[in-house]
Protein backbone atom coordinates (compact mmCIF):
# COMPACT_ATOMS: atom_id res chain seq x y z
CA UNK A 1 0.00 0.00 0.00
CA UNK A 2 1.46 3.69 -1.22
CA UNK A 3 1.67 6.40 1.49
CA UNK A 4 -0.26 8.48 -0.42
CA UNK A 5 -3.37 5.05 -0.66
CA UNK A 6 -3.09 4.97 3.04
CA UNK A 7 -3.09 9.15 3.61
CA UNK A 8 -6.54 8.78 1.31
CA UNK A 9 -7.76 5.83 3.46
CA UNK A 10 -6.91 7.58 6.76
CA UNK A 11 -9.43 10.67 5.97
CA UNK A 12 -12.20 8.10 4.04
CA UNK A 13 -12.27 6.13 7.57
CA UNK A 14 -12.47 8.85 9.76
CA UNK A 15 -15.18 10.59 8.01
CA UNK A 16 -16.88 7.49 7.22
CA UNK A 17 -16.66 6.23 11.13
CA UNK A 18 -17.88 9.48 12.29
CA UNK A 19 -20.73 9.53 9.80
CA UNK A 20 -21.67 6.05 11.17
CA UNK A 21 -21.75 7.25 14.74
CA UNK A 22 -23.59 10.52 14.20
CA UNK A 23 -26.82 8.60 12.51
CA UNK A 24 -27.11 6.49 15.54
CA UNK A 25 -28.78 9.77 16.79
CA UNK A 26 -31.13 10.61 14.01
CA UNK A 27 -34.85 10.04 15.58
CA UNK A 28 -33.26 9.84 19.44
CA UNK A 29 -31.52 13.37 19.16
CA UNK A 30 -32.66 16.20 21.79
CA UNK A 31 -34.48 18.22 19.35
CA UNK A 32 -36.20 17.72 16.44
CA UNK A 33 -34.02 20.57 14.51
CA UNK A 34 -31.31 18.67 16.46
CA UNK A 35 -32.40 15.48 14.57
CA UNK A 36 -32.05 17.45 11.06
CA UNK A 37 -28.65 18.90 12.35
CA UNK A 38 -26.69 15.98 13.01
CA UNK A 39 -28.50 14.21 10.16
CA UNK A 40 -26.89 16.78 7.57
CA UNK A 41 -23.22 16.31 9.58
CA UNK A 42 -23.54 12.38 8.87
CA UNK A 43 -24.63 12.83 5.72
CA UNK A 44 -22.30 15.35 4.67
CA UNK A 45 -19.34 13.14 6.40
CA UNK A 46 -20.96 10.20 4.34
CA UNK A 47 -20.62 12.51 1.35
CA UNK A 48 -16.70 12.93 1.44
CA UNK A 49 -15.97 8.97 2.39
CA UNK A 50 -17.33 8.21 -0.60
CA UNK A 51 -15.43 10.34 -2.78
CA UNK A 52 -12.28 9.50 -0.44
CA UNK A 53 -12.73 5.67 -0.99
CA UNK A 54 -14.04 5.86 -4.75
CA UNK A 55 -10.41 7.98 -5.16
CA UNK A 56 -8.79 5.05 -2.62
CA UNK A 57 -10.08 2.66 -4.74
CA UNK A 58 -8.34 3.98 -8.36
CA UNK A 59 -5.39 4.39 -6.72
CA UNK A 60 -5.06 0.85 -5.16
CA UNK A 61 -5.70 -0.19 -8.84
CA UNK A 62 -7.35 -3.74 -8.16
CA UNK A 63 -11.56 -3.10 -8.60
CA UNK A 64 -12.06 -2.26 -5.35
CA UNK A 65 -15.34 0.11 -5.25
CA UNK A 66 -16.22 2.07 -2.44
CA UNK A 67 -18.72 -0.74 -0.92
CA UNK A 68 -15.81 -3.10 -0.62
CA UNK A 69 -14.05 -1.02 1.14
CA UNK A 70 -16.23 0.07 3.90
CA UNK A 71 -17.89 -3.47 4.10
CA UNK A 72 -15.38 -5.71 3.31
CA UNK A 73 -12.56 -4.46 5.25
CA UNK A 74 -11.87 -5.32 8.96
CA UNK A 75 -10.54 -3.05 11.97
CA UNK A 76 -7.04 -3.56 11.90
CA UNK A 77 -7.49 -2.20 8.15
CA UNK A 78 -9.38 0.83 9.44
CA UNK A 79 -7.61 3.80 8.97
CA UNK A 80 -9.35 6.17 11.15
CA UNK A 81 -8.38 8.76 13.89
CA UNK A 82 -9.08 6.71 16.91
CA UNK A 83 -10.63 10.23 18.38
CA UNK A 84 -14.29 9.20 15.63
CA UNK A 85 -15.07 5.42 17.10
CA UNK A 86 -15.49 7.02 20.50
CA UNK A 87 -19.27 6.13 21.17
CA UNK A 88 -21.59 9.37 21.39
CA UNK A 89 -22.27 9.40 24.74
CA UNK A 90 -24.22 12.04 25.80
CA UNK A 91 -25.34 14.88 23.33
CA UNK A 92 -22.79 16.82 24.81
CA UNK A 93 -19.97 13.91 24.08
CA UNK A 94 -21.19 14.09 20.79
CA UNK A 95 -20.64 17.42 20.19
CA UNK A 96 -17.35 17.94 22.67
CA UNK A 97 -15.93 14.60 20.03
CA UNK A 98 -17.38 16.94 16.76
CA UNK A 99 -15.95 20.05 17.94
CA UNK A 100 -12.33 18.61 18.35
CA UNK A 101 -12.81 16.99 14.92
CA UNK A 102 -14.38 19.83 12.87
CA UNK A 103 -11.44 21.76 13.94
CA UNK A 104 -8.81 19.53 13.25
CA UNK A 105 -10.77 19.24 9.63
CA UNK A 106 -10.50 22.34 8.94
CA UNK A 107 -6.93 23.48 8.84
CA UNK A 108 -6.35 19.52 7.33
CA UNK A 109 -9.12 20.46 4.49
CA UNK A 110 -7.27 24.30 4.18
CA UNK A 111 -4.07 22.81 3.50
CA UNK A 112 -5.12 20.17 0.74
CA UNK A 113 -6.64 22.49 -1.43
CA UNK A 114 -3.13 22.89 -2.91
CA UNK A 115 -2.56 18.68 -2.73
CA UNK A 116 -0.95 17.79 -5.68
CA UNK A 117 -3.33 15.00 -6.17
CA UNK A 118 -5.76 17.34 -8.46
CA UNK A 119 -8.45 14.82 -7.27
CA UNK A 120 -8.02 15.24 -3.61
CA UNK A 121 -7.38 19.00 -3.90
CA UNK A 122 -10.66 18.97 -5.43
CA UNK A 123 -12.88 16.72 -2.91
CA UNK A 124 -10.96 19.25 -0.07
CA UNK A 125 -12.66 22.28 -1.50
CA UNK A 126 -16.20 20.90 -1.64
CA UNK A 127 -15.36 19.29 2.30
CA UNK A 128 -13.94 22.62 3.29
CA UNK A 129 -17.59 24.40 2.87
CA UNK A 130 -19.49 21.66 4.37
CA UNK A 131 -16.48 21.70 7.59
CA UNK A 132 -17.23 25.58 8.39
CA UNK A 133 -20.87 24.87 8.70
CA UNK A 134 -20.13 21.62 11.01
CA UNK A 135 -17.61 23.84 13.04
CA UNK A 136 -20.20 26.86 13.56
CA UNK A 137 -22.84 23.71 14.31
CA UNK A 138 -20.55 22.19 16.70
CA UNK A 139 -19.18 24.92 18.29
CA UNK A 140 -22.01 27.06 18.95
CA UNK A 141 -23.43 24.15 20.84
CA UNK A 142 -20.33 23.64 22.56
CA UNK A 143 -20.49 27.24 23.98
CA UNK A 144 -24.37 26.69 24.83
CA UNK A 145 -23.68 23.71 26.77
CA UNK A 146 -20.17 25.19 28.07
CA UNK A 147 -21.87 28.70 29.15
CA UNK A 148 -25.69 27.17 29.81
CA UNK A 149 -26.32 25.54 33.48
CA UNK A 150 -24.62 24.33 35.92
CA UNK A 151 -25.38 20.98 34.72
CA UNK A 152 -24.40 20.88 31.00
CA UNK A 153 -21.15 22.88 32.15
CA UNK A 154 -20.06 20.12 34.30
CA UNK A 155 -21.56 17.42 31.62
CA UNK A 156 -19.44 19.03 28.84
CA UNK A 157 -16.39 19.09 30.70
CA UNK A 158 -16.73 16.12 31.21
CA UNK A 159 -17.04 14.85 27.81
CA UNK A 160 -13.62 16.92 27.12
CA UNK A 161 -11.19 15.09 29.71
CA UNK A 162 -13.05 11.93 28.25
CA UNK A 163 -12.05 12.89 24.89
CA UNK A 164 -8.54 14.82 25.31
CA UNK A 165 -6.84 11.36 25.60
CA UNK A 166 -7.55 11.19 21.83
CA UNK A 167 -6.09 14.55 20.67
CA UNK A 168 -2.33 13.66 20.74
CA UNK A 169 -2.92 11.51 17.69
CA UNK A 170 -4.24 14.28 15.74
CA UNK A 171 -0.99 16.13 15.29
CA UNK A 172 1.33 12.60 15.47
CA UNK A 173 2.89 12.13 12.36
CA UNK A 174 4.75 8.92 10.90
CA UNK A 175 6.23 7.64 7.95
CA UNK A 176 2.95 7.77 5.82
CA UNK A 177 2.60 11.04 7.05
CA UNK A 178 5.66 12.52 6.38
CA UNK A 179 6.11 10.95 2.37
CA UNK A 180 2.16 12.33 1.73
CA UNK A 181 3.63 15.81 2.78
CA UNK A 182 6.96 15.18 1.02
CA UNK A 183 5.22 14.27 -2.19
CA UNK A 184 2.55 17.54 -2.07
CA UNK A 185 -0.14 15.53 -1.25
CA UNK A 186 -1.76 16.81 1.89
CA UNK A 187 -0.42 18.29 4.90
CA UNK A 188 1.99 16.56 7.71
CA UNK A 189 -0.19 16.46 10.53
CA UNK A 190 1.97 18.36 13.34
CA UNK A 191 1.96 21.75 11.24
CA UNK A 192 -1.71 21.72 12.10
CA UNK A 193 -1.25 21.67 15.81
CA UNK A 194 -1.20 25.44 16.09
CA UNK A 195 -4.35 27.01 14.13
CA UNK A 196 -6.21 23.64 16.23
CA UNK A 197 -5.19 25.21 19.13
CA UNK A 198 -5.90 28.76 18.91
CA UNK A 199 -9.54 27.83 16.99
CA UNK A 200 -10.59 25.08 19.88
CA UNK A 201 -8.96 27.79 22.50
CA UNK A 202 -11.16 30.45 21.13
CA UNK A 203 -14.85 28.23 21.59
CA UNK A 204 -13.43 27.37 25.17
CA UNK A 205 -13.14 30.49 26.74
CA UNK A 206 -16.31 31.04 25.12
CA UNK A 207 -17.78 28.35 26.65
CA UNK A 208 -16.59 29.23 29.81
CA UNK A 209 -15.01 25.52 29.28
CA UNK A 210 -11.08 24.30 30.55
CA UNK A 211 -8.77 22.74 28.08
CA UNK A 212 -7.77 19.66 29.91
CA UNK A 213 -3.45 18.53 30.14
CA UNK A 214 -2.46 16.48 27.75
CA UNK A 215 -1.02 13.35 28.42
CA UNK A 216 2.21 11.47 26.62
CA UNK A 217 0.31 8.22 25.29
CA UNK A 218 -0.64 8.30 21.77
CA UNK A 219 -3.53 6.17 20.49
CA UNK A 220 -2.78 4.90 16.61
CA UNK A 221 -6.53 4.08 15.22
CA UNK A 222 -4.79 5.78 11.86
CA UNK A 223 -2.02 2.60 11.64
CA UNK A 224 -5.04 -0.01 12.18
CA UNK A 225 -4.30 -0.08 16.17
CA UNK A 226 -7.75 0.71 17.97
CA UNK A 227 -9.50 1.13 20.63
CA UNK A 228 -12.67 -1.56 21.95
CA UNK A 229 -15.22 0.39 20.25
CA UNK A 230 -14.48 0.41 16.37
CA UNK A 231 -15.04 -3.34 16.51
CA UNK A 232 -18.88 -3.38 17.28
CA UNK A 233 -19.04 -0.34 15.27
CA UNK A 234 -17.99 -2.47 12.29
CA UNK A 235 -19.69 -5.38 13.02
CA UNK A 236 -23.12 -3.59 13.01
CA UNK A 237 -22.40 -1.59 9.95
CA UNK A 238 -21.49 -4.48 7.61
CA UNK A 239 -23.63 -6.82 8.96
CA UNK A 240 -26.21 -7.31 6.22
CA UNK A 241 -23.85 -6.84 3.50
CA UNK A 242 -21.19 -9.45 4.58
CA UNK A 243 -24.31 -11.52 5.00
CA UNK A 244 -25.23 -11.77 1.29
CA UNK A 245 -21.80 -11.94 -0.48
CA UNK A 246 -21.66 -10.72 -3.97
CA UNK A 247 -25.54 -9.09 -3.55
CA UNK A 248 -26.54 -5.83 -5.35
CA UNK A 249 -28.10 -3.64 -3.24
CA UNK B 1 -55.27 33.13 17.17
CA UNK B 2 -58.89 33.30 15.26
CA UNK B 3 -60.09 34.90 18.48
CA UNK B 4 -57.54 37.98 17.75
CA UNK B 5 -60.07 37.61 14.12
CA UNK B 6 -62.99 37.88 16.19
CA UNK B 7 -61.86 40.66 18.75
CA UNK B 8 -61.36 42.69 15.76
CA UNK B 9 -64.81 42.77 14.07
CA UNK B 10 -65.92 44.88 16.45
CA UNK B 11 -68.47 45.55 19.04
CA UNK B 12 -71.64 45.47 17.14
CA UNK B 13 -70.95 41.65 15.54
CA UNK B 14 -71.12 40.69 19.73
CA UNK B 15 -74.70 42.12 20.37
CA UNK B 16 -76.80 38.39 19.13
CA UNK B 17 -73.94 35.90 19.52
CA UNK B 18 -76.32 33.23 18.31
CA UNK B 19 -77.46 34.98 15.28
CA UNK B 20 -74.21 36.14 14.69
CA UNK B 21 -72.26 32.99 15.07
CA UNK B 22 -74.98 31.87 12.30
CA UNK B 23 -73.72 34.97 9.97
CA UNK B 24 -70.13 34.29 10.19
CA UNK B 25 -70.63 30.24 9.81
CA UNK B 26 -72.40 31.18 6.46
CA UNK B 27 -70.30 32.96 5.41
CA UNK B 28 -67.18 31.21 6.48
CA UNK B 29 -68.55 27.79 4.66
CA UNK B 30 -69.58 29.82 1.66
CA UNK B 31 -65.85 31.19 1.33
CA UNK B 32 -64.99 27.26 1.86
CA UNK B 33 -67.41 26.39 -1.04
CA UNK B 34 -65.98 29.21 -3.75
CA UNK B 35 -62.65 27.34 -2.88
CA UNK B 36 -61.18 30.41 -1.04
CA UNK B 37 -58.33 29.56 1.57
CA UNK B 38 -58.71 30.22 5.08
CA UNK B 39 -55.60 32.02 6.90
CA UNK B 40 -55.13 32.06 10.24
CA UNK B 41 -56.34 35.19 11.41
CA UNK B 42 -59.91 34.27 9.74
CA UNK B 43 -62.76 33.98 11.91
CA UNK B 44 -63.55 29.82 11.77
CA UNK B 45 -65.78 27.53 13.58
CA UNK B 46 -64.27 26.14 16.34
CA UNK B 47 -64.38 22.88 15.60
CA UNK B 48 -62.60 23.39 12.53
CA UNK B 49 -60.28 24.61 14.24
CA UNK B 50 -60.05 21.31 16.70
CA UNK B 51 -60.40 19.48 13.63
CA UNK B 52 -57.80 20.93 11.96
CA UNK B 53 -55.44 20.74 15.04
CA UNK B 54 -55.99 17.02 15.63
CA UNK B 55 -55.16 16.36 12.32
CA UNK B 56 -52.34 18.20 11.74
CA UNK B 57 -50.60 17.50 14.78
CA UNK B 58 -51.22 13.63 14.16
CA UNK B 59 -49.60 13.82 10.91
CA UNK B 60 -46.49 16.07 12.37
CA UNK B 61 -46.49 12.83 15.27
CA UNK B 62 -46.88 10.28 12.55
CA UNK B 63 -43.86 11.79 10.48
CA UNK B 64 -41.43 11.85 13.97
CA UNK B 65 -42.74 8.33 15.40
CA UNK B 66 -42.57 7.41 11.54
CA UNK B 67 -38.36 8.05 12.01
CA UNK B 68 -37.99 5.02 14.17
CA UNK B 69 -38.55 2.15 12.10
CA UNK B 70 -36.71 3.42 9.27
CA UNK B 71 -34.02 4.90 11.09
CA UNK B 72 -33.35 1.24 12.57
CA UNK B 73 -31.52 0.51 9.38
CA UNK B 74 -29.23 3.88 9.10
CA UNK B 75 -26.38 1.72 10.83
CA UNK B 76 -26.58 -1.10 8.45
CA UNK B 77 -27.55 0.00 5.42
CA UNK B 78 -26.43 -2.47 2.90
CA UNK B 79 -24.18 0.32 0.85
CA UNK B 80 -22.97 3.28 1.03
CA UNK B 81 -25.53 5.16 -1.22
CA UNK B 82 -28.05 3.03 0.89
CA UNK B 83 -27.41 4.66 3.35
CA UNK B 84 -26.66 7.99 2.18
CA UNK B 85 -30.39 7.58 0.76
CA UNK B 86 -32.27 6.50 4.00
CA UNK B 87 -30.45 9.22 6.23
CA UNK B 88 -31.85 11.94 3.84
CA UNK B 89 -34.95 10.40 3.72
CA UNK B 90 -35.13 10.15 7.74
CA UNK B 91 -34.41 13.54 7.84
CA UNK B 92 -36.87 14.31 5.34
CA UNK B 93 -39.83 13.13 7.77
CA UNK B 94 -38.00 15.47 10.58
CA UNK B 95 -38.19 18.13 8.21
CA UNK B 96 -42.07 17.16 7.39
CA UNK B 97 -42.60 17.12 11.62
CA UNK B 98 -41.22 20.71 11.76
CA UNK B 99 -42.90 22.26 9.33
CA UNK B 100 -46.37 20.55 10.18
CA UNK B 101 -46.37 21.24 14.10
CA UNK B 102 -45.46 25.25 12.65
CA UNK B 103 -48.94 24.51 10.76
CA UNK B 104 -50.90 23.44 14.10
CA UNK B 105 -49.08 26.57 15.41
CA UNK B 106 -51.10 28.67 13.36
CA UNK B 107 -54.09 27.51 15.03
CA UNK B 108 -53.01 28.53 18.43
CA UNK B 109 -51.14 25.37 20.21
CA UNK B 110 -47.49 25.33 20.66
CA UNK B 111 -45.16 22.85 19.46
CA UNK B 112 -44.56 21.86 23.40
CA UNK B 113 -48.22 21.02 24.43
CA UNK B 114 -48.89 19.07 21.17
CA UNK B 115 -45.30 17.08 22.15
CA UNK B 116 -46.67 16.42 25.40
CA UNK B 117 -50.07 15.40 24.24
CA UNK B 118 -47.75 12.49 22.30
CA UNK B 119 -45.67 11.52 24.95
CA UNK B 120 -48.10 11.23 27.46
CA UNK B 121 -50.40 9.01 25.00
CA UNK B 122 -53.11 11.33 24.59
CA UNK B 123 -52.14 11.83 20.95
CA UNK B 124 -52.47 9.53 18.23
CA UNK B 125 -49.88 8.76 15.05
CA UNK B 126 -50.27 6.83 12.41
CA UNK B 127 -50.90 3.37 14.17
CA UNK B 128 -48.54 1.83 10.93
CA UNK B 129 -45.26 2.94 12.43
CA UNK B 130 -46.21 0.09 15.53
CA UNK B 131 -45.05 -2.25 13.25
CA UNK B 132 -41.43 -3.29 13.37
CA UNK B 133 -38.63 -3.55 10.32
CA UNK B 134 -36.78 -6.60 10.88
CA UNK B 135 -35.33 -6.22 7.28
CA UNK B 136 -33.90 -4.21 5.18
CA UNK B 137 -37.06 -5.13 2.73
CA UNK B 138 -39.18 -2.89 4.90
CA UNK B 139 -37.35 -0.05 4.12
CA UNK B 140 -38.37 -0.66 0.29
CA UNK B 141 -41.69 -1.82 1.92
CA UNK B 142 -42.31 1.28 3.92
CA UNK B 143 -41.15 3.59 0.96
CA UNK B 144 -43.23 2.01 -1.65
CA UNK B 145 -46.57 0.85 0.11
CA UNK B 146 -46.58 3.20 3.19
CA UNK B 147 -45.28 6.31 1.45
CA UNK B 148 -47.43 5.27 -1.26
CA UNK B 149 -50.47 5.34 0.67
CA UNK B 150 -49.74 8.73 2.00
CA UNK B 151 -49.40 10.39 -0.79
CA UNK B 152 -52.78 8.98 -1.94
CA UNK B 153 -53.88 10.34 1.27
CA UNK B 154 -52.18 13.69 1.21
CA UNK B 155 -52.13 14.85 -2.34
CA UNK B 156 -55.92 15.78 -1.47
CA UNK B 157 -54.63 17.94 1.29
CA UNK B 158 -52.59 19.86 -1.07
CA UNK B 159 -56.45 21.73 -1.56
CA UNK B 160 -57.45 21.83 1.69
CA UNK B 161 -59.41 24.69 2.69
CA UNK B 162 -56.67 25.64 5.41
CA UNK B 163 -53.88 27.72 4.06
CA UNK B 164 -50.87 26.93 6.01
CA UNK B 165 -51.52 22.94 6.04
CA UNK B 166 -52.17 23.17 2.03
CA UNK B 167 -49.19 24.74 1.68
CA UNK B 168 -47.27 22.42 3.59
CA UNK B 169 -48.25 19.51 1.93
CA UNK B 170 -47.55 20.83 -1.44
CA UNK B 171 -43.84 20.41 -0.50
CA UNK B 172 -44.73 17.42 1.76
CA UNK B 173 -45.91 15.76 -1.36
CA UNK B 174 -42.94 16.40 -3.35
CA UNK B 175 -40.75 14.47 -1.28
CA UNK B 176 -42.85 12.05 -0.21
CA UNK B 177 -43.32 11.23 -3.91
CA UNK B 178 -39.41 10.58 -4.08
CA UNK B 179 -39.49 8.35 -1.42
CA UNK B 180 -41.97 6.32 -3.34
CA UNK B 181 -40.02 6.00 -5.79
CA UNK B 182 -36.67 5.18 -3.69
CA UNK B 183 -38.82 2.57 -1.73
CA UNK B 184 -40.17 1.06 -4.99
CA UNK B 185 -36.33 1.19 -6.70
CA UNK B 186 -34.96 -0.91 -2.99
CA UNK B 187 -37.83 -3.43 -4.12
CA UNK B 188 -36.97 -3.85 -7.34
CA UNK B 189 -33.28 -4.20 -6.53
CA UNK B 190 -34.41 -6.99 -4.62
CA UNK B 191 -36.72 -8.45 -6.48
CA UNK B 192 -34.25 -9.05 -9.07
CA UNK B 193 -31.76 -10.38 -6.94
CA UNK B 194 -30.84 -13.34 -5.29
CA UNK B 195 -32.89 -15.69 -3.63
CA UNK B 196 -32.82 -14.40 -0.51
CA UNK B 197 -33.22 -11.18 -1.44
CA UNK B 198 -36.44 -12.26 -3.31
CA UNK B 199 -37.34 -13.77 -0.14
CA UNK B 200 -36.63 -10.63 2.18
CA UNK B 201 -38.85 -8.72 -0.28
CA UNK B 202 -42.06 -11.30 -0.47
CA UNK B 203 -41.92 -11.04 3.21
CA UNK B 204 -41.56 -7.40 3.25
CA UNK B 205 -44.75 -7.27 1.08
CA UNK B 206 -46.32 -10.22 3.27
CA UNK B 207 -46.24 -8.24 6.68
CA UNK B 208 -46.78 -4.88 5.03
CA UNK B 209 -49.91 -4.81 2.69
CA UNK B 210 -52.89 -5.48 5.19
CA UNK B 211 -51.64 -2.40 7.26
CA UNK B 212 -50.95 -0.19 4.37
CA UNK B 213 -54.39 -0.61 3.19
CA UNK B 214 -55.61 0.37 7.02
CA UNK B 215 -53.65 3.27 6.77
CA UNK B 216 -56.85 4.69 4.93
CA UNK B 217 -58.75 4.85 8.36
CA UNK B 218 -62.00 3.07 9.17
CA UNK B 219 -64.45 1.80 6.01
CA UNK B 220 -67.05 5.12 5.39
CA UNK B 221 -69.48 3.42 7.13
CA UNK B 222 -67.71 3.55 10.17
CA UNK B 223 -65.66 6.90 9.56
CA UNK B 224 -66.16 9.38 12.65
CA UNK B 225 -65.37 12.68 10.99
CA UNK B 226 -65.40 11.76 7.27
CA UNK B 227 -68.78 13.78 6.67
CA UNK B 228 -68.10 17.03 8.13
CA UNK B 229 -64.42 17.16 6.90
CA UNK B 230 -65.82 16.91 3.41
CA UNK B 231 -67.90 19.90 3.85
CA UNK B 232 -65.09 21.74 5.13
CA UNK B 233 -62.99 20.90 2.31
CA UNK B 234 -60.38 19.39 4.51
CA UNK B 235 -61.19 15.84 3.19
CA UNK B 236 -62.08 15.43 -0.07
CA UNK B 237 -62.42 11.45 -0.97
CA UNK B 238 -63.72 9.41 1.26
CA UNK B 239 -61.38 6.41 3.12
CA UNK B 240 -62.54 3.92 0.88
CA UNK B 241 -62.30 6.36 -2.42
CA UNK B 242 -59.06 6.11 -1.61
CA UNK B 243 -58.24 2.95 -0.77
CA UNK B 244 -59.63 1.55 -4.23
CA UNK B 245 -57.30 3.97 -5.73
CA UNK B 246 -54.22 3.04 -3.45
CA UNK B 247 -55.10 -0.88 -4.75
CA UNK B 248 -55.47 -0.12 -8.01
CA UNK B 249 -52.12 1.67 -8.42
CA UNK B 250 -50.22 -0.83 -6.55
CA UNK B 251 -50.80 -4.03 -7.62
CA UNK B 252 -49.34 -3.59 -11.02
CA UNK B 253 -46.15 -2.44 -9.34
CA UNK B 254 -46.69 -5.99 -7.29
CA UNK B 255 -46.80 -7.57 -10.63
CA UNK B 256 -43.85 -5.54 -12.24
CA UNK B 257 -41.85 -6.87 -9.46
CA UNK B 258 -43.05 -10.48 -9.42
CA UNK B 259 -44.05 -10.27 -6.29
CA UNK B 260 -47.82 -11.45 -4.84
CA UNK B 261 -49.57 -9.63 -2.77
CA UNK B 262 -50.80 -11.53 0.31
CA UNK B 263 -54.81 -11.71 -0.68
CA UNK B 264 -56.29 -14.47 -1.94
CA UNK B 265 -59.34 -12.94 -3.04
CA UNK B 266 -57.68 -10.14 -5.10
CA UNK B 267 -58.93 -10.15 -8.36
CA UNK B 268 -59.60 -8.01 -10.80
CA UNK B 269 -63.15 -6.80 -11.93
CA UNK B 270 -63.26 -6.05 -15.64
CA UNK B 271 -66.84 -4.67 -15.62
CA UNK B 272 -65.65 -1.98 -13.07
CA UNK B 273 -62.08 -1.50 -13.89
CA UNK B 274 -60.99 -2.05 -10.35
CA UNK B 275 -59.52 -4.47 -7.93
CA UNK B 276 -61.49 -6.58 -5.90
CA UNK B 277 -59.75 -6.32 -2.34
CA UNK B 278 -60.13 -9.63 0.34
CA UNK B 279 -61.53 -8.18 3.83
CA UNK B 280 -59.66 -5.89 6.11
CA UNK B 281 -58.96 -7.68 9.74
CA UNK B 282 -60.72 -4.24 11.79
CA UNK B 283 -59.73 -6.01 15.14
CA UNK B 284 -56.66 -6.13 14.58
CA UNK B 285 -56.58 -1.83 13.59
CA UNK B 286 -58.59 -1.19 16.83
CA UNK B 287 -56.03 -3.63 18.65
CA UNK B 288 -53.07 -1.28 17.23
CA UNK B 289 -54.83 1.94 17.53
CA UNK B 290 -55.37 1.35 21.19
CA UNK B 291 -51.75 0.33 21.77
CA UNK B 292 -51.81 -3.67 21.33
CA UNK B 293 -49.62 -3.39 18.73
CA UNK B 294 -46.41 -4.83 18.24
CA UNK B 295 -44.12 -1.66 18.82
CA UNK B 296 -46.03 0.58 20.14
CA UNK B 297 -44.58 0.57 23.88
CA UNK B 298 -41.10 1.16 21.67
CA UNK B 299 -41.84 3.47 19.46
CA UNK B 300 -43.49 5.43 22.55
CA UNK B 301 -40.74 4.84 24.90
CA UNK B 302 -37.87 5.92 22.19
CA UNK B 303 -39.60 9.24 22.33
CA UNK B 304 -39.84 9.44 25.59
CA UNK B 305 -36.55 8.54 26.25
CA UNK B 306 -35.01 11.03 23.73
CA UNK B 307 -37.05 13.68 24.82
CA UNK B 308 -35.97 13.33 28.86
CA UNK B 309 -32.62 12.37 28.24
CA UNK B 310 -32.73 15.93 25.86
CA UNK B 311 -34.00 17.97 28.57
CA UNK B 312 -30.95 19.16 30.05
CA UNK B 313 -29.37 20.26 26.35
CA UNK B 314 -32.53 22.28 25.74
CA UNK B 315 -32.51 23.69 29.14
CA UNK B 316 -29.58 24.81 28.49
CA UNK B 317 -29.98 26.62 25.31
CA UNK B 318 -32.19 28.11 26.92
CA UNK B 319 -30.26 29.14 30.07
CA UNK B 320 -27.72 30.42 27.57
CA UNK B 321 -30.51 32.37 25.54
CA UNK B 322 -31.46 34.61 27.98
CA UNK B 323 -27.57 34.92 29.52
CA UNK B 324 -27.28 36.34 26.07
CA UNK B 325 -30.15 38.46 26.28
CA UNK B 326 -29.25 39.80 29.69
CA UNK B 327 -25.71 41.05 28.42
CA UNK B 328 -27.25 42.35 25.13
CA UNK B 329 -29.11 44.00 27.89
CA UNK B 330 -26.56 45.01 29.96
CA UNK B 331 -24.65 46.39 27.38
CA UNK B 332 -27.48 48.85 25.64
CA UNK B 333 -27.87 50.11 29.12
CA UNK B 334 -24.05 50.60 30.08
Amino acid sequence: MTPQLRYVLRLADSSLVLAQRLGEWVGHAPALEEDLGLANVSLDLLGQARLLLAHAGELEGRGRGEDQLAYLRGESEYFNLTLVEQPNGDFGQTIARQFLFDAWQLGMYEAMQQSADARLAAIAAKALKETRYHLRYSGGWLIRLGDGTEESRRRTQQALERLWPFVNELFATDDVDREAARAGIGPEPGTLESGWTQRVDEVLAQATLAPPARAHFVWYGKQGRHGEHLGYLLAEMQSLHRAHPGANW
Amino acid sequence: MYTQGLDSLGKDCLRDPAQDAGALERSFQARVDAEDKIEPKDWMPEAYRRTLVRQISQHAHSEIVGMLPEGNWITRAPSLLRKAILIAKVQDEGGHGAYLYSAAETLGVSRAELVDQLLEGKAKYSSIFNYPTPTWADVGAIGWLVDGAAIMNQIPLCRCSYGPYARAMVRICKEESFHQRQGYEIMLRLSRGTAAQRDMAQSALDRWWWPSLMMFGPSDAESKHGAQSMRWKIKRFSNDELRQKFVDFTVPQADFLGLKVPDPELRWDDAAQHYRFGAIDWNEFEQVLKGHGPCNRERLDARRRAHEEGRWVREAAAAWAAKQAARAAATEAA
